[in-house]
């Protein structure tokens, strides 16, 4: 049992360190400003370049093939160096890996691991949110293709992605956890219309929507078997759910990092509320520090994905929700500037009990699949 | 970085879960019986695991590091384990800590009224209300006299009978010391200076989180056993969702708990004194809150039965709140983290 370094870890980090140097682009906090979304993709493509992104996967589809502890490092280090966090996409990689045939896995997996190729998850509609599985996006076969009419939303970095992970009913006739299946979707196409939508602290380049008319994706893009949909959407959320997934320890850390430093160089602006709410978000950013050194130390024992995702997810959301209040809390101390940093930083946190999952559903999931508590 | 339990360390906790689940208290009455005490504190002495903190030989380490510490500590809370562990433990790091030689009979420490922070005799006697805690058994505690550049050793004798078994923690009983009691010098090598007092603290945070995440995991576990049996409205309660998600929460404020604790444990061995106290407050502060929360859900989950003497659940909060208090509480382990982090007079935290 050991939290530190091993040699090989600390060379690693040392050359993290010296390249984040001269290599940090120096984004805002990634949910605040439509400025980074417009960064990220290069920054993704540097990382990977510089071999620091994409560490654990196979080398088959671009990865490192080392073992998952080093993401924490990468999470340490950019937090360290105000840096923006990894880029949050290993669930897909992860869902694609499980159900894809070894052609799909090759055709697809190395430009989302190297960031050449920019993609989007279409999972949730307006009618299928925390019931994900009553979705009605229609996918019928015509020939060697299928042809798709549908409405997805909630669709991250949809204006900017050049591929859809899709999910979609393939046959209306079985059950709704039967018949659903994924595809991997061209998004350049004249069936396909995007729509960006405008999130409560104002960004827009996160979030659209996407609506299908006749959109065609061919056969050969379906990712595992047909009525696999259900189970792909499962490996995919479950992995979603996991901070050590998502690298956001490291936006927390940036955070947290930089409200300290303000409330340092002016002690005596700030009351005792207000930095009470300081005080328990470099709690709250730390626990998700070490929790997720826990957890990616178990996938030493290739444990990963199942239930424990929903106890994850409803940390980060925790850690995430009391940075938000910190940043809250010294906003208010300063109110009538024009920089709402820290309020958009506020607002944008209300999003994590719901994306993903809502808090709702994953103590659902805890209650049931983790404490075995009796179904109603 | 593998923070996994080692084989030698996932052994020891088995040999603590087989203790703990022979002989600890299985329901309120067993507090009383004496024969099933004695029982479990020999099969403890046997173990060794009071000595885990005693220097290896003299002038040099711990026998164990403060994971294997944490490791029994964990078991012993989630049992409810009416057995001396903590306040030996920190009685044995004080002696090491000072080039004190170990002592044969048993002994604890003696802390503040409050509890924060350690008994200080100063112009030769202690002030009142200073408590010898989790002090079954021992015939003395020991505090701190303070010296120029620190401090030294002394240790005060308890009464031999500390009467009835009361108090916060119906499983470690403190005893008062008597006002005014004179402290007997312990001759030690060195002086104790501010880093040992700070790895000592953090020795004794990183317990008590490991006692919390214990003591939660047995409430929980006590919890969704009632909720799977008792029926309402032609249901058990644990198929309804308030009561569910009230179960889903405690486990997810344990398992954070579980994740500070092991890296304060880890830290008070692998890390300067000054960062293992930070580590130490990051998870005291987390583990307190979220300890009181999970132990009031057991009782609230119990309903009626919950609030009555025989059940077991206000024997966990009972432990959880001396856990909470032991070396400062929420309010100064965030002071703690502040000063950590440079921002300094957050005293209005405590």
């Amino acid at each position: 049992m050991d939290f530190a370094d091993s040699p090989a870890e600390a060379d690693f980090r040392r050359r993290l360190r010296g390249w984040l140097h001269d290599n940090n682009p120096g984004l805002p906090a990634s949910s605040t400003s439509d400025e980074y979304w417009a960064g990220q993709a290069p920054w993704h493509r540097a990382l990977y370049d510089a071999g620091f992104f994409g560490l654990s996967w196979p080398k088959e589809v671009g990865g490192r093939e080392l073992p998952a502890v080093y993401d924490v490092i990468v999470d340490e280090e950019l937090a360290r160096a105000g840096a923006p966090p990894r880029p949050s996409l290993g669930y897909l990689v992860q869902g694609i890996l499980r159900h894809g045939s070894d052609d799909v896995r090759r055709r697809f997996l190395p430009g989302i691991v190297d960031g050449r190729e920019r993609w989007c998850q279409g999972f949730s509609e307006p009618d299928a949110g925390s019931d994900l599985a009553s979705l009605t996006t229609r996918a019928a076969p015509a020939g060697d293709e299928y042809v798709v009419h549908g409405h997805k939303v909630w669709t991250s970095y949809s204006d900017a992605a050049d591929w859809c992970l899709l999910l979609a009913r393939t046959d209306p006739d079985a059950p709704k956890h039967r018949g659903l299946s994924a595809f991997a979707v061209p998004m350049p196409q004249p069936g396909i219309e995007q729509r960006p939508l405008r999130m409560i602290n104002g960004i827009t380049k996160e979030f659209g929507e996407v609506l299908f008319d006749g959109a065609r994706v061919p056969a050969a893009n379906m990712i595992g078997e047909p009525g696999e949909g259900w189970a792909l959407a499962m490996t995919v959320v479950s992995h979603e759910r996991e901070p050590g997934e998502l690298g956001y320890v490291a936006r927390y850390a940036k955070v947290v990092n930089e409200l300290a430093g303000t409330v340092r160089e002016e002690p005596g602006r700030f009351g005792t509320e207000q930095v009470r709410d300081l005080a328990w978000a470099m709690v709250e950013a730390e626990m998700l520090r070490l929790h997720v050194c826990r957890r990616l130390s178990d996938r030493l024992d290739g444990r990963s994905g199942g239930p424990e995702g929903s106890v994850d997810k409803l940390l980060m959301t925790e850690a995430e929700q009391a940075v938000g209040h910190a940043a809250l809390a010294l906003d208010g101390a300063g109110r009538g500037g024009g920089d709402d940093t820290w309020l958009n930083v506020y607002l944008y946190s209300r999003a994590q009990s719901v994306m993903g999952g809502t808090s709702q559903i994953q103590r659902n999931l805890v209650a049931g699949r983790v404490l075995g508590l009796p179904s109603s | 970085m593998d923070v996994r339990l080692s084989p030698e360390q996932r052994a020891l906790r088995d040999s603590a879960i087989q203790v703990v689940d022979r002989l600890a208290p299985a329901a309120v009455r067993d507090l009383d019986d004496a024969e099933r005490t004695a029982k479990l504190d020999a099969a403890v002495e046997a173990s060794g695991w009071r000595e885990l903190r005693s220097a290896s030989s003299p002038g040099l380490g711990p026998l164990a590091s403060a994971v294997e510490a944490a490791i029994v500590a964990e078991e012993l809370g989630r049992g409810l384990a009416d057995v001396a562990f903590l306040g030996p433990t920190l009685a044995a790091e004080l002696r090491r800590l000072a080039g004190a030689p170990p002592t044969a009979s048993r002994e604890t420490v003696a802390l503040a009224p409050d509890l924060s922070a350690p008994a200080c005799a100063t112009g030769g006697g202690l002030g009142p209300g200073a408590v010898a805690v989790d002090a079954r058994d021992s015939g003395a505690a020991l505090v701190l006299v303070p010296l120029a550049g620190g401090h030294a050793l002394a240790g005060v004798a308890l009464p031999v009978a500390p009467g009835p078994a009361g108090g916060m923690d119906l499983t470690r009983p403190g005893v008062p010391v008597a006002r005014g009691a004179t402290p007997v010098g312990v001759a030690g090598e060195r002086t104790l200076g501010p880093a040992d007092l700070q790895a000592w603290t953090a020795l004794g945070l990183g317990l008590a989180c490991a006692d919390l995440v214990g003591t939660m995991a047995g409430a929980i576990r006590l919890a969704c056993d009632y909720a799977g049996s008792r029926r309402q409205f032609g249901a058990a309660i644990g198929s309804f969702q308030a009561v569910q998600h009230l179960l889903a929460d405690a486990y997810v404020a344990m398992e954070g708990s579980r994740s500070v604790a092991l890296y304060a444990a880890w830290a008070v061995d692998a890390l300067p004194a000054a960062e293992a106290l930070a580590a130490a407050a990051v998870a005291k502060a987390y583990c307190a809150r979220a300890a009181r929360t999970v132990c009031e859900a057991a009782i609230q989950v119990h309903g009626g039965i919950g609030n009555t003497w025989d059940c077991l659940a206000h024997v966990y909060l009972r432990r959880a709140l001396l856990s909470i208090d032991l070396l400062g509480g929420v309010g100064p382990s965030l002071a703690r983290v502040l000063e950590h982090h440079g921002i300094g007079g957050s005293d209005g935290l405590r």
